[in-house]
């Protein structure tokens, strides 16, 4: 048993674990915190398998942001599970039986479902040799070349939708003061400050 | 099965090496941000403890661990204890892979700078689990704060990087520093030389990186988290004795590490100023803690002479300023790369 092995059932075995967690931990920022912990170990588990940079970019973007804002947004929920608990036995055969329905066309796919043999033959760009290039450097090789039509569309498609987002929230409020930078940068003394000349007992 | 055990053994001798000694530095630097800031306000500083107070950091340290750890009856235990421990540990963890000089680095793995990124980015969790576990008002308002402004200034963070990686053509810190062995000091006729540093080409995003690493770990004038005036202690509030000091040294691990990320990307990490005698006599190591140590001073001079920033001022230079600037220099930065055919193999 090398060391690789042994870390690839510690992970697997954390991830299992947390995934579980997620979906039964009371607590909602629990599961976001568990879910956090999912996602950690299955970088761990990219590194085993020598994706060092789908691994470190796993945790920079899920970890570092979506589930930042995850956090922040279940953290401001207020939710009162008394009142989420209502009704449960009243909706579980409907959602049991939704359940066993895609758990059996689950099964059935995955029964049927074989690796073609001649796979080797129709992978058109094989994987580089690890001692010819990182995989950081495989990857752009790919991607920037070959599939750079499919990437320039799945940016065009996120700037769509960051633009999306931020036309739904922009509200615009006449009540609100804004700051004008450049006019607060561009007082100086001489239209910020009066000087008088004060004397003593008469005030101004 | 015995080579793997030495193996392990030599990684963790070396971890526990480099940990013990990393935390005296800090013990030191601490030290010296306390009297930097006190003699920019004309006070002695810490004073009493040992020859002109050096060994105030370790008083500190055994005040807060016999201390007390009390825990807010409303508190959410398991997190509250967690947070701290967060905040440290990924601090820590973030010097695997910084070489402190050629081949002086525990982990040299090939996304070193990804991995250093992704650390920096992490730090949040510390701060926002800290926050609402405490169950109090200024704890949660601060982890609110914290979580919009470091994910606002890791996005400046990653542009900085990559146009780094542009110039250097590779995510290995140890080949960062090495490739700022050739640059604009060796076409001027002072091969290896100071000039030769990221410093000078991309002075901009050293400018900005500096500030966004300013912003990142929390320091003034972007300490909004834990803004006395407003906050009381920010997340901190609800904190004592040595979970309290966990946060305390993971803030200042962090950084230490980003000092140390400026010395690497832009000030050519281990590599002498001029390599002639005498300079190249002295170890790399000497050099990477000097550059260190600089930086360190530049974060601790910021504190003392510089005031608060309001929060929509915060926000408007993260995302109104310093993104299009990087994002703008990044560009010119490929192009350049590209016109003059420097781009590196």
């Amino acid at each position: 048993m090398t060391l690789a092995t042994l870390f690839f059932y510690l992970f697997s075995a954390v991830m299992l674990a947390s995934a579980v967690m997620v979906i039964s931990s009371r607590n909602p920022v629990h599961s976001v915190l568990f879910l956090i912990l999912a996602f950690f170990n299955a970088a761990g588990l990219f590194i085993l398998l020598g994706a060092e940079f789908l691994a470190m970019i796993l945790v920079v973007v899920y970890v570092g942001a979506v589930a930042v804002l995850f956090l922040f947004v279940v953290m401001m929920l207020d939710i009162d599970f008394a009142e989420l608990r209502q009704g449960m036995l009243n909706y579980l055969p409907v959602g049991a039986t939704i359940g066993l329905i895609l758990m059996v066309e689950l099964v059935l796919v995955v029964a049927g479902w074989s690796i073609s043999p001649d796979l080797l033959k129709t992978v058109t760009s094989p994987a580089p040799s690890v001692t010819d290039m990182t995989n950081t450097e495989a990857l752009g090789r790919i991607l920037y070349t070959k599939y750079i039509y499919y990437f320039q569309a799945a940016g065009l498609i996120l700037l769509v939708s960051m633009i999306g987002a931020i036309v739904l929230t922009l509200r615009h409020k006449p009540n609100v003061k804004r700051q004008n930078v450049s006019d607060q940068v561009a007082r100086g003394p001489a239209t910020a400050i009066e000087i008088r000349d004060v004397k003593p007992g008469q005030g101004i | 099965m015995t080579e793997i055990l030495i193996a392990v053994g030599l990684v963790v001798l070396q971890s526990v090496a480099l940990l013990v000694s990393l935390l005296i530095v800090i013990a030191f630097l601490l030290l010296a941000d306390r009297k930097v800031w006190a003699a920019v306000q004309m006070r002695r500083g810490p004073n009493v403890v040992g020859p002109w107070g050096l060994f105030q950091s370790f008083a500190d340290l055994l005040k807060f661990v016999f201390k007390e750890v009390v825990i807010p009856d409303g508190a959410n235990k398991g997190v509250f204890m967690i947070a701290p421990l967060v905040t440290c540990i990924l601090a820590l963890s973030a010097w695997a892979v910084i070489p402190l000089d050629e081949g002086w680095v525990i982990a040299d793995i090939n996304v070193g700078i990804l991995f250093l990124f992704a650390i920096s980015s992490l730090g949040v969790y510390g701060v926002i689990m800290g926050g609402w576990a405490s169950n109090s008002k200024y704890p949660f308002l601060a982890a609110l704060r914290s979580a919009a402004q470091m994910v606002s200034y890791e996005v400046s963070i990653g542009f900085v990087i990559i146009t780094v990686l542009l110039c250097a053509g590779s995510l290995n810190l140890s080949e960062i520093v090495l490739s700022q062995k050739l640059g604009l000091g060796t076409s001027l006729g002072l091969p290896n030389s100071f000039l030769d540093w990221y410093w000078l080409p991309l002075l901009p995003m050293f400018v900005v990186f500096f500030v966004s690493a300013l912003a990142e770990t929390n320091r003034p004038p972007f300490d909004l988290v834990e803004a006395e005036s407003e906050l009381v202690a920010g997340f901190m509030v609800e904190y004592s004795s040595t979970p309290y000091l966990l946060f305390m040294l993971g803030e200042y691990v962090a950084i230490t590490t980003m000092c140390a990320m400026t010395a690497i990307l832009f000030m050519g990490g281990w590599l002498p100023p001029i390599d002639i005698p005498p300079f190249s006599w002295i170890p790399g190591i000497v050099w990477f803690l000097i550059k260190l140590c600089f930086v360190f001073f530049m974060f601790a001079m910021v504190k003392a002479i510089v005031p608060r920033y309001r929060y929509d001022q915060l926000m408007r230079l993260g995302w109104k300023v310093f993104l299009p600037l990087s994002l703008l220099w990044v560009v010119v930065t490929a192009g350049a790369l590209v016109a003059f055919g420097w781009v590196p193999k």
